[in-house]
């Protein structure tokens, strides 16, 4: 990541309705060149829409958004010059070679025949497709087409890229190597914007943003919102009655929430000052034994899933 | 979950050929009543086909297979009635209505008409969609429709359920309620096995099986498996990770690196020695480094330092 460049993206006060529904709810934020920056989010709580905003495939109906230093709304084209875009459902030709694909994409994304041969190499080489070229997409696994999408959305070299959910339902092997590539991509100064469900995914992003119902909720690096971890202690216990401790916690003052994890409750106190002797005092007082009680810090799990119900208890007034 | 009681699901030297490809190959584990236990695995590690096998769907060409006290090689039919299986694409008529589907599937299961209703409501509770009956499933998300493939697989009120990857695609909110429906079926005693290929996941389960090539590498708790994990894992905080993962390539004592933001974690084989090499040898490069700290390490960097060096590329 670099900075004293002007930002690769800039949104400011976006907001996107169709018809009453307020999909994007005046959204903010600002990506440096070769930055990372992961999208959560529950379903439906507007990030692909944001997304395609960015890709000028939607205008927007209040706020600015600069991409590259283009304002979308004015120049959506110029925008999707400049971008590389990936999505779950990406769409590869089955029949054709590594090599048929890559040649058909540059010529749909326009790279002159000059420069074909260039740019395919530069994409097989940041794709890590070497070896492959020769081979049908139907005999590559999920990990391999996936590298090929990738390999296809950066043919004209574009600074920014727009990944909405790649890597969904590929093994974690794959998931990994794919990964590195999109690091391999940020240090060539590439901005990468990129959406996923999984947690472990948002811990290799510089930072990630959290959306919920069209608003962000909050912006942040994987470390410092864990650290804030809305402020509340979180404690691991291992009962031997999952079943009794559980009922022993619910409605006790001072706990904020119980949940099953395994073989354990992660418990999570609703006072910042509520320290494990005040757990075990709890137990010791109804009677169960709680077993190990050991506070832990919030996975990003803990936090976004704690982010995302605050906010949509209050409405976002709370944000 | 009792793990001393005679095990409900069990195989031993099952093997499963597709024409020369060995999808399993002599997998044997077992599972006690009332646990909720995890295939982990690269694609084509033998995960669905193992579940598929146990489903009695598949034959499998050698070795045993009991579930629920059936011999499901002898009796593929008979084990149906005790289980429930979710395959990854499980079939929900999108044009149908979400009570419309679990009529069906209990029609399908010759669930009695005079339990139906009753269990359809506590079915929808225990799952939070009892607003949504009246929705078309198609118009759900992918959340809720996992969470009504998986009611309607419970509409017969199974031992034994079997889950092929159930939240890929699924947010992290609706996760957090599918497995809290899983958990209030194990204080049931139902059992479960599941696959999934996330590794944050696998840490919810009881025991986790990490397979490949369709072999058991590893099976025990997930707290046991991490304790087996060789060596330790560091963050370092850097602006320039993949500068800093050329610097430590081929170190003595310092293994697989990852590229995470801020920096890099790299497993080493004695942190105390490896940390003030690797700052030595980062200076020497001129990358800049900020905090070399050990971390817990996760399911995932459990998987790659012992199932990841073991697998073939």
């Amino acid at each position: 990541m670099s900075t004293g460049e002007p930002d690769a993206i800039v949104v400011d006060g976006l907001v996107k309705r169709f018809g009453a529904f307020v999909a994007v709810d005046h959204v903010s934020f600002a990506v440096a060149p070769g930055e990372i920056m992961g999208f959560l989010g529950p379903n439906g709580a507007g990030k692909s829409t944001i997304i395609r905003i960015l890709c000028g495939l939607f205008a927007p109906t209040e706020g600015h958004v600069r991409v590259s230093g283009i304002d979308v709304a004015t120049d959506p084209e110029g925008v999707r010059a400049r971008i590389g875009y990936m999505s779950q459902k990406f769409s590869l030709y089955r029949d054709l070679t590594v090599l048929e694909n890559l040649t058909f994409f540059a010529g749909i994304y326009g790279v002159r025949r000059r420069a074909r041969a260039e740019r395919i190499g530069y994409a097989v080489e940041m794709a890590g497709l070497g070896g492959r070229e020769g081979q049908r997409v139907a005999t590559l696994s999920g990990g391999w087409q996936q590298r090929l999408a990738l390999g296809c959305a950066i043919l004209h070299r574009p600074r920014i890229l727009f990944l909405d959910e790649p890597t969904s339902g590929v093994e974690p092997m794959a998931r990994r190597r794919f990964w590195d590539l999109i690091h391999a991509l940020a240090e060539d100064g590439v901005s990468v914007l990129v959406s996923t469900h999984y947690m472990d995914e948002a811990e290799y992003c510089d930072r990630v943003a959290l959306i919920n119902h069209g608003r962000l909720v909050a912006v942040d690096t994987p470390g410092a919102l864990k650290r804030a971890g809305g402020g509340r202690p979180l404690f691991v216990i291992e009962p031997a009655d999952l079943g009794a401790a559980l009922a022993a916690l619910a409605g006790a003052a001072g706990i904020a929430s119980a949940s099953v994890y395994g073989g354990t409750l992660h418990v999570a106190a609703a006072d910042p000052h509520y320290d494990a002797a005040d757990l075990a005092a709890l137990f010791a007082e109804r009677g169960v034994e709680p077993g190990r009680i050991e506070p832990t810090a919030p996975s990003l799990e803990d936090v976004f899933v704690d982010l995302v119900a605050s906010d949509t208890r209050t409405g976002g007034r709370a944000a | 979950m009792s793990p001393d009681a005679p095990p409900v699901v069990a195989l031993d030297g099952v093997v499963k050929r597709f024409g020369e490809r060995v999808a399993v190959d002599g997998l044997a584990f077992a599972v006690a009543p009332g646990e909720i236990f995890g295939l982990v695995g690269p694609d084509g590690a033998g995960k669905t086909t193992t579940l598929r096998m146990l489903a009695g769907l598949l034959p499998p060409d050698a070795g045993t297979i009991r579930v629920a006290d059936t011999d499901v090689v002898a009796a593929p039919e008979a084990v149906k009635a005790r289980i429930s299986y979710m395959p990854q694409r499980f079939g929900l008529y999108e044009e149908l209505t979400v009570a419309e589907n679990i009529r069906f599937y209990a029609d399908l299961f010759e669930v009695p008409r005079r339990v139906r209703e009753e269990r359809t409501d506590r079915l929808l509770a225990a799952s939070g969609m009892t607003a949504f009956r009246a929705f078309r499933a198609g118009k759900l998300s992918g959340g809720m429709k996992q969470k009504l493939g998986l009611t309607c697989a419970l509409v017969h009120t199974p031992d034994i359920v079997l889950l092929d990857e159930p939240t890929t695609g699924v947010d992290p909110v609706s996760r957090r309620e599918f497995w809290a429906i899983l958990y209030r079926l194990r204080a049931e005693g139902v059992t479960i096995l599941l696959s999934t290929a996330y590794l944050d996941e696998a840490e919810r389960c009881d025991r986790l099986a990490l397979l490949s090539a369709g072999r058991v590498l590893h099976c025990d708790t997930p707290a046991a498996l991490k304790a087996r994990m060789p060596g330790a894992v560091l963050a370092i905080m850097t602006g320039s990770g993949r500068a800093a993962r050329a610097a430590l390539d081929g170190q003595e004592g310092v293994g697989r690196a990852l590229l995470v933001g801020g920096g890099l974690h790299v497993v080493v084989d004695d942190p105390a020695r490896r940390i003030p090499q690797i700052r030595a040898s980062l200076a020497e490069r001129s990358v800049p480094v900020g905090d070399i700290a050990a971390i817990a390490p996760g399911v995932e960097d459990v998987f790659m330092a012992l199932v990841a060096d073991a697998s073939p590329r």
